[in-house]
C-alpha cells in the first residue's frame, strides 16, 4: 500500500499501536500481493494440501494459477466448512434505521449529495419493524443506518439496540464508526456485534471515494473493531465493497489479513468477513471494476481454506442462484427478505434503498431453499447470558 | 438395571454414547442419528433452543432421552452460571454440560473458570458434567467441587483428531472416581472404541456423526464401537508387547 494523506477530522489520523489496525498496516501485504502473482501449479498444490494454511498460502489460492482449478479449491473449501460449521446457515436480517447521511461517498446511495427521499424511523417504529423481523423468524438482527451524528446520534442508537434487544438472541449495528466509550454504552444497551466495513483498503482509491466528511480518516475507521473488541463487542464484521479498484486481490489480501489480526489480538471475538460486491445506486452509480462470479468464488473459497473459523457473510445483494452455489463453499451467515431502506418490513416505506437487492425472496423461501440443498437454516444461535 | 449400566448422579443409562446435536444438516438428520445411536443422553446448547421458533431443535428429541443443556458460548464463570440458571428457569432438566470456552476458534475449555463455575453450579443444585482439558488434576478438582462426571477432550471439537491426549486420559481414567466421559475431537467409530478400551466410561459425539454423508448410519456404526470397546474393556485387553510371545512357555517343563 501507498501511503496518501488523507484530511484529517477531528479524530487521530494514525493507528493506536496494540491494534489489529496497527498489525495490519506492519504486515507485508505487497510482498504477499506480488506473490499472488509468482505463484505456480506447486504452490497451488501445497496450499491446497496444506493442513495449518496461513496467509502464504492464502496468496498461492488467490492466484491466476489457482484460478484455473476452482472446482478443487471449492471442494477443499466445502470440506473445511463442513467440519467446522457443519451442514448450517444462520440467518439474519438487516433493519436499517436511517437513510440520513452526512458523508459524500461515490457509490453509496445515502450519500449526502443524492437527491433521495430520507427518513429516520422513531424508536417506536423501529420496535414495530423489529417485531415483524421476530414475527418472520429472525432472532438475529442487523442494525444499520447512514451516517449523520446529529440524526442518527449516539443516544438514538442506544434507545434503539434497547428497544429490540428483547426480541433478538444478538443485535449487531453497522453504522458509523465510535470511539471506545460509545461502543461501550451500546454494548451495555444489548449490542454485541460491530461491522465495520473498511470499504476499501487501498489507502488512494479510498481517499478518491469517499468525498467529504469524518469518514475520509482512514485510520480512524480501521482501528474501529479495535475500538469495538476494547468495549466488549464479542462479534465484529469486516468486509471490503469489491468493484472499488481494479485489483481486488489485493483488497482480498488486505480482508483476509485483517481478518487474521484481529483473531489473533482480539482472541475472544468472533471474526466474519463479507464479501460484497458493489450494486447500482442511487446517484447513477455503476461500479467501475465488477468482480466477475468466477473471482468471487476463488476469493470465497480462499479464504475459508485459510481461516476456517472465520464467518463468512452473503448479502441479498447476490441473485439468488449464485447464492444457493455460493452457501456449500464456507458461507456461514446469510440475510433474506432484506430492505435496504428504513421502515419496509412492518410498513411500506417509500425512502430509498442503499443499493438494490437482487435475491428478493421471502425468508421462508430462502430457508426452504437451503433446507434442499441439505443445510439447516439456524433462526437462533445464541443466548444472551 | 442391568450390571453394566453406566450410573450417573443416580441415574441409569444402558447406552454409553452421548451425542451432540450441532452440525446436524436438519432435524430429520438428528432424529434418525438419536434412533440409531441408541443413546439415552444428548446435549444441546441452550443458543439453538427456541420454543418460540417454528421447527425449534428440541422437536427432534424424543421423550425418553434426557436433555443435556450445554453452555455452548459461555466466555467466562459468570456467564456459564446465568445460562444454566435460565435453562432451569426455562423448565429444562437440571442437567448441565458446563462448556466455557472463550476462544472461538478451538472452543478450548478455560480450566480456571470452569472450576469456578462448576463450584457455584453444583452448591446450587445442578447436576454438572464439565467439558474440560485432559488435565488430570484439574479432573480431581472438578470431582471435589461435586461434578457428576469429567468430560476431558481428546482433542479440539470439531477435529476429528482422536486421543491426542491419551496419555493424560489414562491417568484422568486411573484416578477418577466418577465416570470419565472422553469428550470432542472423536472423528471415528475406532476412537470411540479407543477410549472405552482405555477405561472411559462413556464418549461423547457429534461433528463425526453430524457432519457424515449418512448422519444415521455413522451413529449405528458408533453405537457398535462404543459396545466394542466397553467389552474389550470389560474382558481385559492382552499388553501389547514389542517382542514375541510364545504361547508355548519356554518354562513349561518346570511344572
Amino acid at each position: 500500500m501507498t501511503a496518501v494523506p488523507i484530511a484529517l477530522e477531528s479524530r487521530p489520523d494514525r493507528v493506536p499501536d496494540g491494534t489489529a489496525a496497527a498489525d495490519l498496516l506492519a504486515a507485508p501485504l505487497a510482498e504477499l500481493r506480488a506473490a499472488v502473482d509468482r505463484a505456480t501449479a506447486a504452490d497451488v498444490d501445497r496450499a491446497l494440501a496444506h493442513g495449518r494454511p496461513g496467509i502464504r498460502e492464502f496468496a498461492a489460492l488467490l492466484s491466476p494459477t489457482a484460478a484455473t482449478r476452482l472446482e478443487e479449491l471449492a471442494q477443499r473449501a466445502r470440506r473445511a466448512s463442513l467440519a467446522r460449521f457443519g451442514a448450517t446457515v444462520r440467518l439474519f436480517s438487516p433493519l436499517y434505521l436511517s437513510n440520513e447521511c452526512v458523508s459524500t461517498c461515490t457509490y453509496c446511495g445515502f450519500s449526502a449529495g443524492n437527491r433521495i427521499a430520507r427518513r429516520t424511523l422513531s424508536v417506536d417504529e423501529v420496535r414495530a419493524e423489529a417485531e415483524e423481523l421476530h414475527r418472520r423468524g429472525f432472532r438475529h438482527i442487523l442494525l444499520v443506518a447512514g451516517e449523520h451524528a446529529r440524526i442518527v446520534h449516539k443516544s438514538y442508537l442506544v434507545d434503539c439496540v434497547g428497544a429490540v434487544a428483547p426480541l433478538f438472541a444478538q443485535v449487531g449495528m453497522e453504522v458509523q464508526v465510535w470511539d471506545t466509550d460509545t461502543y461501550r454504552r451500546l454494548a451495555a444497551a444489548g449490542c454485541d456485534g460491530v461491522v465495520v466495513y473498511q470499504e476499501v483498503y487501498d489507502p488512494a482509491t479510498y481517499g478518491q471515494v469517499h468525498l467529504k466528511g469524518k469518514k475520509r480518516n482512514y485510520a480512524w475507521r480501521l482501528a474501529a473493531p479495535d475500538r469495538a473488541a476494547e468495549a466488549g463487542m464479542r462479534r465484529l464484521g469486516i468486509g471490503a465493497l469489491l468493484g472499488l479498484t481494479p485489483d481486488w486481490r489485493s483488497e482480498a489480501i488486505a480482508v483476509a489479513a485483517h481478518a487474521s489480526a484481529l483473531m489473533h489480538r482480539w482472541w475472544r471475538c468472533e471474526v466474519s468477513v463479507s464479501l460484497p460486491r458493489l450494486r447500482p445506486a442511487a446517484g447513477g452509480f455503476q461500479p467501475d471494476h465488477p468482480v466477475d462470479d468466477a473471482s468471487l468464488v476463488q476469493l470465497l473459497c480462499a479464504l475459508r481454506i485459510t481461516l476456517p473459523d472465520v464467518g463468512i457473510s452473503l448479502s441479498t445483494r447476490e441473485p439468488a442462484p449464485l447464492r444457493d452455489g455460493l452457501v456449500p463453499l464456507g458461507v456461514t451467515s446469510m440475510s433474506a427478505g432484506s430492505h435496504t431502506e428504513p421502515g419496509g418490513y412492518a410498513s411500506t416505506s417509500d425512502a430509498e434503498p442503499q443499493f438494490e437487492i437482487s435475491d428478493t425472496r421471502s425468508p421462508a423461501e430462502v430457508a426452504a431453499a437451503l433446507r434442499a440443498a441439505g443445510f439447516e437454516p439456524v433462526w437462533k444461535d445464541w443466548q444472551r447470558a | 438395571m442391568q450390571p453394566d449400566d453406566l450410573v450417573i448422579a443416580g441415574r441409569s443409562f444402558r447406552s454409553r454414547l452421548f451425542l451432540g446435536t450441532g452440525k446436524f444438516p436438519s432435524n430429520d438428520h438428528l432424529r434418525a442419528a438419536i434412533g440409531t445411536s441408541g443413546t439415552e443422553m444428548v446435549t444441546v446448547a441452550l443458543r439453538r433452543i427456541d420454543p418460540s421458533g417454528a421447527g425449534d431443535i428440541l422437536d427432534a428429541i424424543p421423550e425418553p432421552v434426557l436433555l443435556l443443556t450445554n453452555t455452548s458460548g459461555a466466555m467466562d464463570a459468570g456467564e456459564a452460571v446465568r445460562l444454566a440458571r435460565l435453562a432451569r428457569a426455562a423448565g429444562l432438566p437440571e442437567w448441565i454440560k458446563l462448556e466455557i470456552t472463550p476462544d472461538p476458534r478451538y472452543l478450548l475449555p478455560d480450566p480456571v473458570e470452569t472450576l469456578a463455575a462448576a463450584e457455584q453450579l453444583c452448591a446450587e443444585g445442578f447436576t454438572v458434567l464439565p467439558y474440560c482439558p485432559a488435565d488430570p488434576v484439574l479432573c480431581k478438582r472438578l470431582e471435589e467441587a461435586g461434578c457428576a462426571t469429567v468430560m476431558p477432550l481428546g482433542s479440539w471439537i470439531g477435529s476429528n483428531q482422536g486421543l491426542r491426549t491419551r496419555g493424560a486420559l489414562e491417568i484422568i481414567v486411573e484416578q477418577a472416581r466418577v465416570p470419565v466421559v472422553v469428550d470432542a475431537g472423536i472423528g471415528a467409530p475406532s476412537h470411540a472404541a479407543e477410549a472405552m478400551e482405555l477405561g472411559a466410561a462413556a464418549v461423547l459425539v457429534n461433528t463425526a456423526i453430524g457432519t457424515a454423508a449418512d448422519p444415521a448410519a455413522m451413529a449405528a456404526a458408533f453405537k457398535l464401537a462404543v459396545e466394542a470397546g466397553r467389552q474389550g474393556h470389560l474382558a481385559g485387553l492382552a499388553v501389547a508387547g514389542a517382542a514375541a510371545s510364545a504361547s508355548s512357555p519356554l518354562t513349561g517343563f518346570l511344572s
